[in-house]
């Protein structure tokens, strides 16, 4: 039956095809326009690490004057840098890693490269546990490392390239703001997008770090600090270890909710002591967010990407709408040709799934040429000079979004003025012919 | 034209007549608000920068390694600069508009204020002269009143004065008449205000949207090691020559370093608003194919009708209409259609502003914009029944008397 059905649909849809063109098209530029804004929401929403985001938690503490507090008050976005030292020290967290982004000067040892700079983190040694962090060749540091501020590094692949001609750079030395580091590291492709571990940087998509350096030496060799910083005071120095500043993220790795829980007191009770110390003034204030929360709570993915859904999806709504009121001009204007469908004995229910068919086929042209405006759409979005573009892409999940969205909008839009349709009484069509 | 008949035949047609009414008020809300946030978004590309836009270029640089003789450099560098044919006035600045990065510091009449004003913190030696500020009152820096950075920082230097943006002044004293008073924003004592200058915009976008003009220009003079930026105020014809011989002689001055950016303001200002662009074509091409949409729909569905009433048009013209009183019909009926749809979408289209006002930061839905809408949407119906009602009235009288 639903071939038959198939065939008088294409009889049907043949006969007026300026109806039927405008019709698709309608279907077809409100699913494009829909699923390119849908397919960009859904890349930039993506769960960065998903195999260990619950796991992950953002730490925050409240170590500012009393000056101006207010219970409302937010929580600084960042730590400084006692307290982050201090809480990797502490090591009461199943793995942590203090963390800020930079940028060195480097001197290739070839001739033939000029100096340039590279972004780099100056992190702890769980950074590259606790972000399952793919490495080429060779390993990150240890906490002795840390501690001893070795002029270790770890490099990206595309630097190693650039700088040694190969992969395999482990052993050689890099020269950084005119400090010779002993690469120990080479790691494999790795961006999480978005840059979840440090969101300040100007922008949550961003390209990767080129180079990782220990946080402690970095504070030796004294290299550069990129993002935001956030001071409470004038400070000479802004970067001291005792700096009325915050400008390091801290991550730590809770693996349950009982450890989270206990995390938590420490943090509190850290807090206390640090007051009793002189050090804080406000009441203890902490906060754990895990990596979904943080980059909701951060708001990554942004307005204008929200609004365009929200005006593709009323654009979508509009075509409904249009196609609802063509169908139904269409389908009435066949009152006759149906008429004679149920004399010969066709049920309503017969009548509505034919006439559903007819929708539904609609629905699937316009499903692929709206594939292919969603396509043009999405090589228009990469093509714009936006840190995000070059994410968005179709994947399977949204190539079948694409076509279960136009189908079932198009069945949607058929079922009224099938209804109707099917509603014609078989005697009065008869009898005006 | 009796609106009666008209009424009535579209109370014969219900669905039909909701769905093109429905369509149109969905049309009206969404393009009402389109054309809102285009507006919005323009007059933000639009908006001035208080700077000299066309004869400014920045280079953004960095040394390699610690360097002890920073400041020695930084005078040399400057000097080199300034001998370059074609350039008016050089600063090692900070920031410079457009520049995304920003320095801010809390601001206030009183001492120690929890709930300072945050403002962008403009700081290097002649640097007001550089970007070209427009003063409005009060005076520009003298040459010994500029202190370094570093002796701010280790609190044994004092920055004795300030000058403002007038967004800024008329924010913290609610005029702009305010040279000579004192105001917080560094240190122990204050900044006795010696300016005011035209609207100076933040680097970026920093807080609310209007905030944007809270910026302070600060007597501190800094290293480029510090500042990482050296504006050049130069002649407007020959910005990209000189850029170029500007990086050729900071080379020449020292060549360990490395040139991180080289922009014309106008690229920086391009690149500035990228999104906002895009936002625009987007919104405009969205409109432009809902209002195709409903124009089709319009056609489509008179169309329809104009089949279905084949046999009353004859018997209509028999008894006597004209041509145009058929033409007229339908055009009244559109007109019928057009203006409830409107009501609903003008209804719908302040209910989508209030969504969004509260989801988006976008401020109230402007009364001028229903009327536009309303008068877009009125002319579209006219236009896309103007088709089918010319069918129509072109159907013959003897039509009445055939059965279809």
């Amino acid at each position: 039956m639903f071939g038959y059905y198939l065939s008088l649909a294409r009889r049907s849809l043949g006969k007026n095809r300026g109806l039927t063109a405008l019709m698709i098209l309608a279907i077809a530029f409100g699913v494009g326009a829909s699923m390119t804004t849908l397919t960009v929401l859904h890349v930039l929403s993506v769960d960065p690490i998903p195999a260990k985001s619950h796991d992950l938690y953002f730490v925050q503490l409240d170590p500012r004057k009393l000056t101006g507090y207010q219970p409302t008050d937010r929580l600084p976005q960042q730590v400084t840098r006692y307290d982050g030292e201090a809480l990797v020290r502490a090591g009461k967290a199943d793995r942590q890693a203090v963390m800020t982004g930079g940028s060195a000067a480097i001197e290739p040892e070839r001739t033939d490269l000029k100096p340039f700079y590279a972004d780099g983190r100056w992190t702890s040694s769980d950074f590259f546990t606790m972000f399952d962090v793919p490495f080429l060749a060779g390993a990150g540091w240890t906490a002795d490392d840390d501690l001893h501020a070795s002029r270790v590094v770890v490099i990206s692949r595309p630097l190693a390239e650039k700088l040694f001609g190969t992969t395999n750079a482990v052993g050689r030395s890099l020269r950084a703001e005119g400090t010779q580091l002993r690469v120990i590291g080479v790691i494999a492709a790795w961006e999480p997008q978005p840059h979840f571990y440090d969101l300040n940087m100007g922008g949550a998509y961003r390209n990767g770090e080129q180079l990782f350096v220990p946080f402690s030496t970095s504070r030796e060799i004294k290299l550069s600090h990129d993002g935001s910083m956030d001071c409470w005071e004038a400070s000479p120095d802004s970067t001291a270890l005792n700096a009325p500043c915050v400008w390091l993220q801290l991550w730590v790795e809770l693996d349950s909710p009982a450890k989270v829980a206990a995390y938590r007191d420490f943090l509190v009770e850290y807090s206390k002591e640090q007051q009793r110390a002189g050090r804080f003034q406000r009441p203890p204030n902490v906060a754990l967010s895990d990596v979904m929360t943080w980059l909701a709570a951060n708001k990554v993915v942004p307005d204008d990407t929200r609004l365009q859904t929200w005006i593709a999806l009323g654009f979508l709504l509009v075509c409904l709408v249009n196609t609802v009121g063509l169908l139904l001009t269409k389908f009435l204007r066949r009152s006759p040709e149906l008429g004679v469908r149920r004399a010969l004995g066709a049920s309503k229910r017969a009548v509505f799934v034919q006439l559903l068919v007819e929708a539904g086929t609609i629905g699937v042209a316009g499903g692929v040429l709206g594939l292919g405006l969603a396509w043009l759409g999405l090589w228009a979005v990469r093509h714009q000079p936006t840190e995000y573009g070059h994410l968005a892409r179709l994947d399977v999940s949204m190539l079948a979004a694409t076509f279960g969205l136009a189908l079932v909008s198009s069945l949607l839009a058929g079922i009224l003025p099938a209804w109707r349709a099917c509603q014609v009484a078989p005697a009065i069509q008869l009898k005006s012919h | 034209m009796h609106v009666r008949p008209i009424i009535s035949t579209l109370g014969r047609h219900k669905t039909a007549a909701t769905l093109i009414v429905l369509e149109i008020a969905l049309t009206c809300a969404i393009v009402c608000n389109a054309l809102f946030l285009v507006h919005e978004r323009i007059a933000r590309i639009e908006r001035p920068s208080g700077c000299v836009e066309d004869e400014l270029v920045r280079i953004g640089l960095t040394g390699i390694g610690t360097k002890t003789d920073a400041n020695v450099l930084t005078t040399q560098d400057l000097a080199a600069l300034r001998a370059i044919p074609g350039v008016k006035q050089v600063a090692s600045t900070n920031m410079v508009p457009y520049g995304n990065s920003s320095w801010n510091n809390d601001i206030s009449t009183i001492k120690d204020d929890p709930n300072g004003t945050n403002a962008a913190s403009y700081m290097g030696r002649d640097l007001l002269e550089t970007l070209g500020a427009r003063l409005i009152a009060g005076r520009a820096f003298t040459p010994n009143e500029y202190v370094d950075l570093e002796a701010v920082e280790a609190k044994t230097a004092h920055v004795p004065s300030i000058i403002l943006s007038r967004s800024l002044a008329v924010h913290l004293f609610g005029t702009a008449d305010v040279v000579g008073k004192p105001v917080y924003a560094t240190g122990e004592e204050p900044q006795i205000v010696v300016g005011v200058i035209e609207d100076l915009m933040r680097p970026n976008d920093f807080g609310h949207p209007e905030e944007g003009y809270y910026s302070m220009v600060a007597p501190v003079q800094l290293p480029y090691t510090v500042a990482g930026t050296y504006a050049l105020r130069v002649d407007p014809n020959r910005r990209d020559e000189i850029l170029a011989e500007a990086v050729v002689t900071l080379d020449r001055v020292d060549p360990a370093r490395i040139i991180l950016k080289q922009q014309t303001i106008e690229q920086m200002r391009h690149d500035y608003y990228n999104k906002d662009r895009a936002m625009t074509y987007l919104l405009l091409g969205v409109s432009l194919a809902l209002l195709v949409i409903t124009a089709l729909g319009i056609v489509g569905l008179a169309s329809f009708w104009v089949q279905q009433r084949t046999r009353q048009i004859g018997i209509r013209r028999a008894l006597g209409a004209t041509r145009g009183h058929i033409v007229r019909y339908f055009q009244l009926e559109n007109f019928i259609l057009a203006t409830l749809g409107i009501v609903l979408g003008m209804a719908l289209a302040y209910g989508i502003n209030l969504v969004l006002m509260a989801k988006y930061a976008v401020p109230r839905l402007p009364g001028e914009f229903l009327p536009i809408g309303a008068v877009l949407l009125w002319l579209l119906g006219q236009l896309a029944v103007l088709g089918p009602a010319m069918r129509a009235s072109t159907i013959a009288p003897a039509v009445a008397t055939r059965t279809v």
